[in-house]
């Protein structure tokens, strides 16, 4: 394992970098460490970062880059007899990256025909040969490489330590640097997200009309070509289970954050909030079980024939009721802790004010701290609905999977996310307009839900200034 | 040293507004108000002097309940508003502070209209019965409050728009809309520069005709100027309490001396 025992080299020097530049600060100041500008340990992780940071990132960027060249010298070596059959060369590389990295584990180096695992195709031994010493041959270069790096920058970094060097500093920016890294990886991800939906949607975009997509009426995927792909149905499904999620946690919610911070006492209020904030800890898909089955089955026995109130409204347990009552429950919590913190926010002088002049509790909370809460609480509900746009285990499980238009929330739906679950599940082909269709409705999806979240950041922030 | 008051100070005929007899408040297991015993006078304006954490705030918020609020705030002794017990369980605190109304130290005007400012006092308790008399009440609130002609074309703007001064007014129109009896002061120029403060103390005065204040203040100067009667608090104990010019020409209690001069506080 030459990286492991390259690593473990560069440690080593990392070690050794910190214990120099600990010495030479300490020369330099002739023993008394007083007469340093930084404390004695910045001298020695500045060396130690000089020496890591550029030698670990040669490492990481060669690992990244040799199996690519190794791999391309690799395929062009392949004998053209076998690429003209059925195999294509993609398959071939497959077989000698395989045999290759074995034979590189074992440490195998030189001629090889003897050593090759039976049933490899013979043809492939001088590709799989090659492969070998040239991985055999890179690694070597790698750990002449990092070393040469740890040595030159750890000597770089050593140089000009003396009793005024500022290593406080440098060691500030290096961490600043660490900092900002770990930022950018964040933002960058997003971005790499946001553009492989893209890509594949304008695949989609190149195989199915854009006009069936955003202004057709059905949704009907099937294998024959000729899928009716259309995203109104699914938005249609959406957005009204998300609205009867809203019509049920936006109240529950409210009124449980307006009794937590108005009403209840410290004592209540330490077991209470917790309590109700453990509702979000649960995962999605439990409340798709509680769904399936007892919300489900519930409303059946209800509205269903032969049920409890005699009519026939109800088909089967999954409906966009079962769906939008459980994903309700589960934004309770969600929308009761963010009103919470943002009446909370309300100064008390605001409540002074209007006890004052002979207004009761209620009288208050409506007429002024409410008012005053408001654009924060709307905040909070937008964030909520885009969370419930999102959602999809509770929709997989209580909403059902027909795509329709009906008024009717008692009949099964579907929404967005559970198609994009469904179409790229199934076993069809990856360049398919069927299953490329998910990356078009992930990337609606993800529009929807950045717009209601902008609008929902601004109006907090707006609403923030105005006690600043 | 201190201007002496505009306004003559015949008050010994008045009647008594609120008489307090042996107070007492805890706040959990501190002793903040002890044994104070006060008669607060109608149509007078009443000073509460003292050094910071002496309890003359404390004290005030007794006289509107405002402690109710404080879930460890216990009040014991006996306060009466034109001789009714205002801590009997029978008196609902929510009228009293209608009549008992309050200005605080920060200006605070609900982030509404300042129409609708002025008119939430009114309006809970009712007291018009249409549009147009709630109108005139909230003029005549802002006339008394000196702010009609600085807002009367920009009613509908809110009122957390207006300059600190203007907030501070507006809250006195706010409270003088409800139409209370007595108006309790807790420092009210405290946020504000000497400009405005001035016409809050020229308004103080005005409101005397019909109300008795109750001002707390930290400036001695702003006590001589606008009060009649003046208290002195120290430690929790009401030291001294007499007429204004009493007070600070010839104060009976070494305490009182001390503060007025500078050498306590």
């Amino acid at each position: 394992m030459p990286v492991l025992w390259l690593f473990l080299v560069v440690l080593a020097l990392t070690g050794s970098g910190f214990f120099i530049g600990r010495q030479r600060a300490l020369a330099s100041a002739k023993g008394d460490s007083r007469n340093l500008h930084s404390r004695l340990p910045y001298y020695g992780t500045h060396a130690a970062i000089s020496v890591i940071v550029p030698s670990l990132l040669v490492m990481a960027i060669w690992l990244f880059v040799q199996p690519l060249v190794v791999s391309s010298a690799a395929e062009a070596v392949l004998p053209q007899a076998l690429l003209t059959a059925d195999a294509s060369a993609g398959l071939l590389m497959a077989e000698v990256h395989r045999v290759g990295a074995e034979l590189v584990d074992q440490g195998v180096t030189g001629p090889l025909a003897a050593l090759v695992p039976a049933g490899t195709t013979a043809e492939l031994i001088p590709a799989i040969e090659l492969y070998v010493a040239n991985t055999h041959t890179g690694h070597l270069w790698m750990s002449i490489a990092v070393i040469l790096v740890a040595l030159v920058m750890g000597g770089l970094a050593l140089r000009p330590i003396n009793a005024e060097f500022r290593a406080r500093n440098t060691v500030e920016r290096t961490i600043m640097a660490l900092l900002i890294a770990a930022a950018s990886l964040a933002i960058l991800t997003t971005v790499g997200i946001v553009l492989s939906m893209l890509f594949e949607t304008i695949n989609f975009f190149g195989l199915h009309s854009w006009t069936d997509f955003f202004f057709g009426t059905t949704w009907a995927p099937n294998f024959r070509g000729d899928s009716d792909l259309s995203i109104l149905p699914l938005l249609w499904g959406t957005l009204y289970i998300s609205l009867i999620a809203l019509i049920v946690a936006v109240p529950t919610g409210l009124f449980a954050a307006v009794y937590l911070s108005e009403y209840a006492g410290p004592k209540t209020r330490a077991f209470a909030k917790p309590l109700l904030e453990i509702l979000a800890g649960i995962p999605t898909i439990v409340y798709g079980l509680f769904a399936l089955l007892t919300v489900g089955p519930m409303l059946t026995t209800l509205f269903s024939a032969g049920g409890l109130l005699g009519v026939d409204w109800m088909k089967g347990a999954t409906s966009v009721l079962t769906a939008g009552v459980v994903m309700g429950i589960m934004l309770i919590p969600f929308v009761s802790s963010l009103s919470d913190d943002i009446i909370n926010a309300v100064p008390q002088s605001m409540r002074d004010g209007s006890l004052g002049l002979g207004a009761t509790h209620s009288e208050t909370i409506r007429q002024v701290v409410i008012p005053a809460a408001l654009p924060g609480i709307v905040g909070a509900i937008l964030l909520a609905a885009s969370r419930a746009i999102g959602e999809t285990m509770i929709v997989v499980m209580g909403a059902g999977a027909l795509a329709k238009f009906s008024l009717n929330p008692l009949e099964s739906m579907t929404t967005i996310t559970t198609r994009i679950v469904s179409q790229l599940t199934g076993d069809g082909d990856f360049s398919s307009p069927e299953t490329l269709v998910a990356f078009a409705l992930g990337l609606s999806l993800f529009v929807l839900t950045l717009g209601l979240n902008v609008l929902a950041l601004f109006i907090v922030r707006k609403y923030r200034e105005q006690y600043e | 040293m201190y201007d002496a008051p505009s306004l003559e100070k015949n008050v010994d005929q008045k009647a008594t507004k609120i008489a307090a007899k042996d107070v007492q408040v805890y706040y959990g297991d501190t002793h903040a108000i002890k044994d104070v015993s006060v008669d607060l006078l109608a149509n007078t304006v009443t000073a509460f002097i003292g050094p910071s954490g002496c309890g003359k705030s404390t004290f005030l918020r007794c006289l509107n309940r405002m402690n109710d609020t404080i879930d460890i705030c216990r009040v014991q002794g006996d306060i009466r508003l034109d001789g009714e017990d205002i801590y009997d369980k029978r008196v609902d605190p929510v009228q009293l502070r209608a009549k008992v109304g309050m200005v605080f130290q920060k200006p605070n005007p609900f982030p509404k209209s300042i129409y609708d400012n002025v008119a939430y006092g009114p309006r809970i308790h009712g007291l018009a019965r249409g549009k147009s008399e709630l109108d005139e009440i909230v003029e005549s609130a802002l006339r008394r409050a000196a702010l009609w002609g600085e807002v009367k074309d920009r009613l509908d703007a809110p009122g957390t728009g207006l300059s600190g001064g203007q907030q501070q007014r507006l809250c006195i129109a706010r409270a003088v809309a409800t139409a209370p009896e007595v108006l309790l002061m807790d420092e009210p120029c405290s946020a504000l520069d000497p400009i405005a403060t001035a016409q809050v103390e020229e308004l103080i005065d005005e409101l005397r005709e019909n109300f008795s204040v109750v001002i707390v203040t930290h400036s001695m100067q702003q006590a001589a100027r606008v009060s009649q009667k003046t208290a002195f608090f120290h430690l929790g104990n009401l030291v001294e309490y007499g007429d204004t010019t009493q007070i600070f020409t010839n104060p009976i209690d070494p305490r009182t001396e001390s503060y007025i001069t500078g050498r306590i506080g």
